[in-house]
C-alpha cells in the first residue's frame, strides 16, 4: 500500500520502512523550536528530574516571541529562563527580540527547517511550516521536554485529509479566505488527528506565503499539522536562502496512498470569507452584515508577512482608518518590518492612523499590546476567534484576510474588500 | 463520590480553560485558581478534588498550553470525559498521566451537580444518581504504561534505563 508524504517521513525518522495510520512510533526531531512561554516549564521540568541535557544544541532554535518586549516581571522572568539557558548551552540559533520576530515565521525564513524533516515546538502553530513539505506539528511543555532530551517525540501516525483546490482565487480573495473557508465547510474539528495535505492547481499556482498561511491554520481544524509536495516555487524559496536541492529530501505521496477524506474545493467560487465569533469555522462572507468594529489588527504567524501587508497598504494609501477604529499593524518579523519600511508601507499605515508595533504574539493572544476590553469588536488577520482569546470575554473577534480587515478598518465595519482594485483605486459598482 | 460538573458545550478551548493573561507562571497551584476562568468563573469555588468534569466534543481544542491539563489537576479535577479531545490536549493529558476519558453520549447522561462512580479498570462511568452507566473507550495500553510510569519523561528515562541494561552484558562479553 502507498504512504502519504506524511507517512513517509514519519517513516524515515522512527526507522521504519513502511508506517500505517494508528500505528504508535517514536519519531525523531531534526528541530525543536523553542519560545518563552511553553520552554521554561519544559525546562523545569528536566531540571527536577536531572535530566537537564540537550540532544543536540545544532538543532534548537530559541525565539521570544509572544510576551516580548517582556510585559511585566514575570514575563521579564520567563523571557530570562530562556535566554540564560541558551546562554549556559551555547544554543546558536538564538533569535533575540530585536533579531527575530515572531517564532514560526522567523523560522521558515532561516533556511534551517528543509522538506522532509521533522519538527516540533510547544505552539499549536507549528504546522505552520508544512509548507515546505516537512512535518511540523505543536505539542506540550512535557514532549517539548522530551524532546529537547531526546530528540524524539511519541506519536500515533496520523490519517491524511486530501484538499484538491483547482481554478484561480478572485481579485481581493486570499489564502486566508480559502483555509477558513475550507474549516468552515469541514468544522473546527474537521481535521483533527489528521493532516491536511494540500494538492491541485491553485495550490501549485500560490506564492510561499499563501502556503504558510494554509498549512499554519491547520490547527484550527484541528489538524496534526499542514502540508504542501516540494515543487519549483518551494525550491526557488529554498535556494533564496542558501539551502540547495542537494541538502534536502522530497517526497510525494503515492498514487495509492490511503486518504481518509478528500475533500474537492473551486477556488475560483471562493469569496473573502470572515469567521464569526466564537469558533474559527463559523465564516460567513466579508459584508454580508453590517457590524461595526472598534479594533482592526493585522498580523500573527498566520498574516503578518510582506505581501499581506502589502495588501493593506494598497487599501490604506491614501485613505485614513474610520474613526472610533483603533487598528494595529503588526509586522511579523524583524526582517519584514525593515522591508516593508524600505517599501513605504509603514508610512502608509502611520499616515492612515494605524499603529505600527514591533514583532510579537501580543495582540493574538490576547497577552499585550492590543488587548481587547468588554464589548470591543476586532477584525482580525489572526487565527483563532475564541471566547477571550485576545483578551476580555466578551469582546467579538472576527477572523479575516488582511485585505479585509483594511477595508473593514477604513469603512469602520465589515467590510468586503473587493470593494477595491488591485491598483487600490475604489471598484465600480 | 466525585461530583459531576457538566461543560455541555463543544469545542471547549484551552483559551477559556486557562487563558493566555495567566501564562507567565507554570506552577500548578496558582494555575488552579484559574482554571475554566472565562467559561465559568465560579467553577474554581465549586470544584472538589476528585470530581469529574463532562465536557462536549473536542475538548481542549486551539492552543498546545499544557497549562490547561496543570490548571484542571491542580483545581482538583481527576478526570475529564468528553465524546474526543483535541490532539494535543489530549497528548497533554497522557502525558502528564491525566485521566482524558471518550466516551458517548456522556453530556445527555450526566446532569451538573450529579454524584459519578468511576471504574477505570472496568472502563465504566456511571451515573449513580439514575443508576446509568456508560461504557468509555478502552485507555490506549500505552497511556496506562506512561500513567504507571509517573509520566512521559519518566517512561522515557525508563526506556533508556532498559536498554542501558541489556546493552551492558554484551559490553562485558566483549571485555571477556
Amino acid at each position: 500500500m502507498g504512504m502519504t508524504i506524511a507517512e513517509k517521513i514519519l517513516a524515515a525518522h522512527s526507522g521504519h520502512d513502511h508506517v500505517v495510520p494508528g500505528q504508535l512510533i517514536e519519531c525523531a526531531t531534526d528541530w525543536v523550536l523553542c519560545h518563552e512561554i511553553t520552554t521554561p516549564a519544559a525546562l523545569r521540568m528536566l531540571e527536577e528530574r536531572g535530566m537537564d541535557r540537550v540532544f543536540d544544541l545544532e538543532k534548537i532554535v530559541a525565539v521570544p516571541d509572544h510576551s516580548v518586549p517582556a510585559m511585566n516581571i514575570k514575563a521579564a522572568k520567563m523571557y530570562q529562563k530562556l535566554k540564560s539557558w541558551v546562554q549556559e548551552k551555547g544554543i546558536r540559533h538564538f533569535y533575540d527580540v530585536g533579531r527575530g520576530g515572531i517564532a514560526h515565521v522567523v523560522l521558515e525564513n532561516t533556511g534551517l527547517i528543509k522538506p522532509g524533516q521533522t519538527l516540533v515546538s510547544g505552539d499549536s502553530h507549528t504546522c505552520n511550516a508544512g509548507a515546505l513539505g516537512c512535518f511540523a506539528t505543536g505539542v506540550g511543555s512535557t514532549d517539548l521536554a522530551g524532546a529537547i532530551y531526546a530528540g524524539k517525540v511519541w506519536f500515533k501516525v496520523p490519517e491524511t485529509m486530501l484538499i484538491r483546490v483547482s481554478g484561480d482565487l478572485a481579485a481581493g480573495v486570499t489564502p486566508k479566505d480559502l483555509v477558513l473557508e475550507v474549516i468552515k465547510r469541514i468544522g473546527a474539528d474537521g481535521a483533527n488527528y489528521l493532516v491536511m495535505e494540500w494538492v491541485g492547481d491553485t495550490i501549485d499556482r500560490m506564492d510561499m506565503e499563501g502556503r504558510f498561511t494554509l498549512t499554519n491554520m491547520a490547527i484550527e481544524a484541528g489538524g496534526k499539522t499542514g502540508i504542501v509536495a516540494v515543487d519549483d516555487t518551494t525550491r526557488a524559496y529554498l535556494a533564496a536562502r542558501g539551502v540547495t536541492q542537494g541538502e534536502y529530501t522530497e517526497y510525494t505521496s503515492d498514487p495509492d496512498a490511503q486518504y481518509k477524506v478528500v475533500i474537492d474545493l473551486d477556488a475560483s467560487a471562493v469569496e473573502p470569507t470572515v469567521a464569526y465569533p466564537h469558533i474559527p469555522s463559523n465564516g460567513r462572507v466579508a459584508g454580508s452584515d453590517r457590524i461595526a468594529v472598534t479594533h482592526a489588527y493585522v498580523g500573527s504567524c498566520t498574516n503578518g508577512r510582506i505581501g499581506d501587508l502589502r495588501d493593506v497598504a494598497r487599501i490604506l494609501k491614501g485613505r485614513k482608518v474610520a474613526d472610533g477604529v483603533q487598528m494595529i499593524v503588526v509586522p511579523a518579523t524583524q526582517a519584514i518590518w525593515k522591508q516593508a519600511a524600505q517599501e513605504g508601507l509603514l508610512e502608509i499605515f502611520v499616515e492612515a492612523g494605524a499603529s505600527v508595533s514591533y514583532p510579537s504574539c501580543g495582540a493574538c493572544l490576547g497577552m499585550h499590546s492590543g488587548v481587547l476590553g468588554p464589548d470591543d469588536v476586532c477584525i482580525s488577520s489572526s487565527n483563532r476567534n475564541f471566547v477571550g482569546r485576545m483578551g476580555d470575554p466578551t469582546a467579538q473577534i472576527y477572523l479575516a484576510s488582511p485585505a479585509t480587515v483594511a477595508a473593514s478598518a477604513v469603512a469602520g465595519y465589515i467590510s468586503d474588500p473587493r470593494a477595491y482594485n488591485a491598483d487600490g483605486t475604489e471598484a465600480a459598482d | 463520590m466525585p461530583t459531576v460538573h457538566v461543560f455541555a458545550r463543544d469545542h471547549i478551548n484551552t483559551d477559556e480553560i486557562i487563558p493566555a493573561r495567566h501564562l507567565t507562571t507554570d506552577v500548578e497551584a496558582e494555575l488552579a485558581k484559574y482554571a475554566m476562568e472565562d467559561y465559568d468563573k465560579d467553577f474554581v469555588r465549586r470544584v472538589q478534588p476528585g470530581d469529574i468534569i463532562v465536557a462536549g466534543a473536542d475538548f481542549g481544542c486551539g492552543s498546545s498550553r499544557e497549562h490547561a491539563v496543570w490548571a484542571l489537576r491542580g483545581a482538583g479535577v481527576a478526570a475529564v470525559i468528553a465524546p474526543n479531545f483535541a490532539r494535543i490536549y489530549y497528548r497533554n493529558s497522557i502525558n502528564n498521566g491525566f485521566l482524558a476519558l471518550e466516551c458517548e453520549n456522556v453530556v445527555e447522561t450526566f446532569m451538573d451537580g450529579d454524584p459519578a462512580e468511576l471504574d477505570l479498570a472496568g472502563g465504566t462511568v456511571t451515573n449513580t444518581r439514575t443508576g446509568q452507566t456508560l461504557t468509555f473507550v478502552p485507555v490506549p495500553q500505552f497511556a496506562l504504561d506512561v500513567q504507571k510510569a509517573g509520566g512521559w519523561l519518566e517512561y522515557m528515562r525508563e526506556q533508556d534505563q532498559n536498554r542501558q541494561d541489556q546493552n551492558q552484558p554484551q559490553q562485558e562479553e566483549q571485555h571477556a
